[in-house]
């Protein structure tokens, strides 16, 4: 049996350098739509009608995307004959749309944050995507963040789904039982918008209809460096100015 | 009844014939008009509902057929029922009942087909159908205790918009408990559990202190009522729902939702997007076989397997990414074909992935058969035997770790997969040990045909047009990652979906569980868990 400890280290260091440094391994993110300036409007406005969730918006010869509504069926990439800019990239993490700010925990939990993971009517691609995050190549250990199995110890609550309405309960009984100061963060295109699921008897049609949400990190799914983005933001590591360029060496 | 010209296609159909001839026999008096078929689908109108039991039983038992699950229609004035069978090696045999709305009591084949169980629970929480005789109806997919009795979503009088405002918390619920020694007590874990990322569901472990008696799972905490929200969208929304609702096979459900629309447009797909829906099937499966060792390690708490796993799985999701823009390959599958085409140059470079995981997977299986200790918490672990497995009619690798063979791609080809050489593993022993050998061994084949299908693509075209103008409906089936999975769509003539419903291989297995997980030892739990690999948002839809 002690052979799988050399196999072990023979494999080496596998995991990722981000946020230290830059990763762009193909593959770690499928990317995701951005607004597009099209040279007619009637490009704008066949982009805005083959987008089967209502996340692209034409204004004239541009169009405009909900991340949180984006379900990443790529008919606007690959159905279009002009198609949408498509962006690469994983620092996708947003505020909720009601709100103008939201602060990240006290500095004393950067280095060591405890996530609770609560599945509400997930299909399993973001269930599956935060379960990556423990695998060697993305570790989220060696950042200090770590899963717990129940809330009293827990900092920070990451749901994923749209909140089924036989998981309101639960959720909501899991984030009463969290010590503040607590975070609520929703991940994946479902939690945010309800997704492809909308409202119904069933569904709550996202996290924030259910709970104060105070980061949102888009895609369906997001990657897991979308999902790791999000825990650096919410953890005060990374500022949410999504607009600057990924820096080396921040963290 | 005369005998009828083969209304059926294919070449493997004369059993299906046979089959009919000898249930008209037997029945003849209860089948209330010509056998009529398409496809690899048979369909036998019933006159009245009393000889179910007896039919189910005469094809469950004495041929053998495998039970599909029952489909529930409401039409303006009458239900229509679906009891589907499949013929191994054949196709399908749709017994279909016509009932005034009015019949609300229907005989339960449950004590003929025990796989039924979960199909008339389900029926009765969401249609109000009674099953008369069944030994457990209510509490099923609308909790108990946040549901009033009396609500039947899938109605159509019922509106899947409103949210519903009268729901009551019942403190008092209690669930029900089978072990009543003196001393024995239930420990309930879930719905929110597993150490952090686990889907939910709630388990109720009856023990006497050391041992776990049984275990039983409740599901449907994820429940998004999928099939009641699709009626009223088009076939291309409803189609984005039958990718997502279980995104670990997203690929073979959207597959199977396709081929079902594509039979009631009567569309053939090209032979390239043919083969391409092949190769994207089998690579879903690699990767979802990957993962499911890992988690099978994980359990077991050895870590370097695990993690070794873990890599493959991952390596596989970027590969999806690089090839097909999709980590969970999203958006590819269309009525008609794919929704885009692949060069020869994408072919290869993820070739290139699959023989590297295929080959990591090969190293790691021939070092866990050496680690002694960890196949010591595996064998004898879990066990379904044959019998039992057959009796809950067991699908995918877990009901072949058990001896049975069925797979649908070979049982009733789908997509060319009749073309293609490739073996179905099968093992005898049904226990943990046995799970983990037939997925190393499925992973191989799965790469395999991936090779295969890439190397002789035909140049073509990837997609026909599939208009749906005209109203109809017809099954789907595809051999997903954790098996057999029927999808059934009927549309009106301007392609609305009027009927969706989706029998996964998850609600089929999920039904055999307590079977594996009677009188063992709370840390065998997990073991069990891993290595039966369900998907509870798969069952729960």
């Amino acid at each position: 049996m002690s052979f799988w400890f050399w196999h072990g280290l023979r494999k080496g260091i596998q995991s990722t350098r981000y946020p230290g440094r830059a990763e762009n391994t193909p593959g770690i993110s499928p990317g995701r739509p951005m607004n597009t300036d099209f040279s007619s409007a009637e490009e704008a406005r066949l982009a805005a009608e083959i987008c089967p969730s209502d996340a692209i918006v034409a204004h004239g010869k541009s169009t405009y995307v909900d991340h949180g509504k984006c379900v990443n069926c790529q008919l606007c990439l690959h159905s279009l004959p002009s198609p949408m800019n498509w962006e690469p990239g994983f620092e996708w993490t947003r505020l909720p749309a009601n709100r103008t700010e939201s602060f990240p925990l006290p500095s004393a939990f950067a280095k060591s944050t405890h996530i609770m993971v609560v599945d509400a009517g997930d299909c399993g691609a973001c269930l599956h995507e935060v379960k990556q995050l423990n695998n060697p190549l993305y570790n989220m250990h060696r950042l200090g963040f770590f899963l717990t199995a129940t809330p009293r110890t827990a900092d920070l609550l990451l749901v994923v789904g749209p909140v089924s309405e036989n998981m309101r309960g639960p959720l909501l009984k899991t984030w009463e039982a969290m010590p503040t100061s607590r975070k609520v963060m929703a991940v994946g295109s479902c939690a945010i918008s309800g997704g492809v699921f909308g409202r119904s008897f069933m569904c709550a049609c996202g996290v924030g209809s259910v709970l104060p949400v105070d980061f949102e990190v888009p895609g369906d799914p997001p990657p897991p460096l979308a999902i790791l983005h999000g825990l650096l933001v919410v953890a005060g590591r990374k500022s949410l100015k999504s607009l600057e360029p990924v820096s080396e060496g921040r963290s | 009844m005369a005998a009828h010209s083969s209304p059926i296609a294919g070449d493997n159909t004369a059993g299906l014939i046979d089959l009919t001839a000898a249930v008209e026999e037997r029945f003849g008096s209860e089948i209330s008009r010509a056998p009529v078929g398409g496809g690899f689908v048979l369909t036998l109108a019933l006159s009245q509902p009393d000889v179910l039991p007896a039919l189910c039983k005469f094809l469950f038992w004495e041929h053998g057929c495998l039970f599909g699950g029952i489909t529930t229609e409401e039409h303006a004035a009458r239900w229509q029922m679906h009891y589907t069978f499949l013929l191994l090696g054949s196709g399908w045999i749709d017994l279909e009942l016509s009932l005034p709305l009015e019949t609300i009591v229907l005989p339960s084949i449950v004590a003929e087909v025990h796989a039924a169980d979960w199909h008339e629970r389900e029926i009765e929480d969401l249609f109000g159908i009674h099953f008369e005789n069944h030994p457990r109806l209510g509490d099923f997919v609308l909790h108990d205790q946040i549901w009033h009795e009396g609500i039947d979503p899938m109605r159509k009088n019922f509106s899947a918009s409103h949210p519903q405002l009268e729901r009551k918390v019942d403190l008092d619920w209690q669930p029900l408990l089978v072990v009543g020694d003196p001393g024995s007590f239930a420990m309930p874990v879930g719905p929110i559990y597993e150490g952090g990322v686990g889907e939910s569901l709630h388990f109720l472990l009856e023990t006497v202190g050391e041992d776990v008696i049984r275990a039983a799972p409740r599901l449907f905490y994820n429940y998004r009522a999928v099939e009641k929200i699709a009626e009223g969208r088009t076939v291309g929304d409803a189609l984005l729902l039958s990718e997502r609702f279980a995104a670990t096979s997203a690929f073979a459900h959207s597959l199977a939702f396709c081929l079902a629309a594509e039979r009631i447009a009567a569309v053939d797909v090209p032979p390239r997007a043919a083969a391409l829906r092949v190769l994207l099937a089998e690579l879903e499966r690699l990767r979802h076989h990957a993962g499911a060792i890992a988690a099978i390690c994980e359990s077991t708490a050895l870590a370097v397997p695990a993690s070794q796993a873990a890599i493959i799985e991952e390596n596989l999701l970027r590969a999806s990414c690089v090839f097909a823009d999709h980590r969970y390959l999203f958006g590819l599958n269309t009525p008609g074909g794919l929704n885009r085409d692949f060069g020869s140059e994408q072919c290869n470079t993820l070739l290139v992935a699959v023989d590297e995981a295929e080959s990591d997977l090969r190293i790691l299986e021939k070092r866990l058969r050496l680690s002694s200790s960890f196949l010591d918490r595996l064998e004898d672990v879990g066990v379904v035997t044959g019998e039992n497995a057959r009796d809950l009619n067991l699908v995918g690798p877990i009901g072949r770790a058990s001896a049975q063979h069925c797979d649908l791609r070979k049982a009733c080809s789908y997509s060319g997969y009749g073309q293609l050489p490739f073996d179905v593993p099968c093992e005898t022993e049904g226990d943990g040990y046995a799970r983990l050998r037939v997925l190393f061994a499925e992973a191989t084949q799965s790469a395999k045909l991936i090779h295969r299908v890439a190397g002789r693509l035909e140049e073509g075209l990837v997609r026909v047009s599939c208009e749906l103008h005209r109203a109809g409906a017809a099954l789907g089936w595809a051999e997903a990652p954790r098996g057999a999975a029927l999808h059934w769509l009927r549309v009106d003539k301007t392609g609305v979906v009027e009927r969706y419903r989706a029998i996964t291989p998850s609600f089929n297995n999920w039904l055999g569980f307590h079977v594996a997980a009677e009188n063992f030892a709370f840390q065998d739990f997990p073991i069990i868990l891993a290595t039966f690999g369900l998907s509870a948002t798969e069952c729960d839809r």
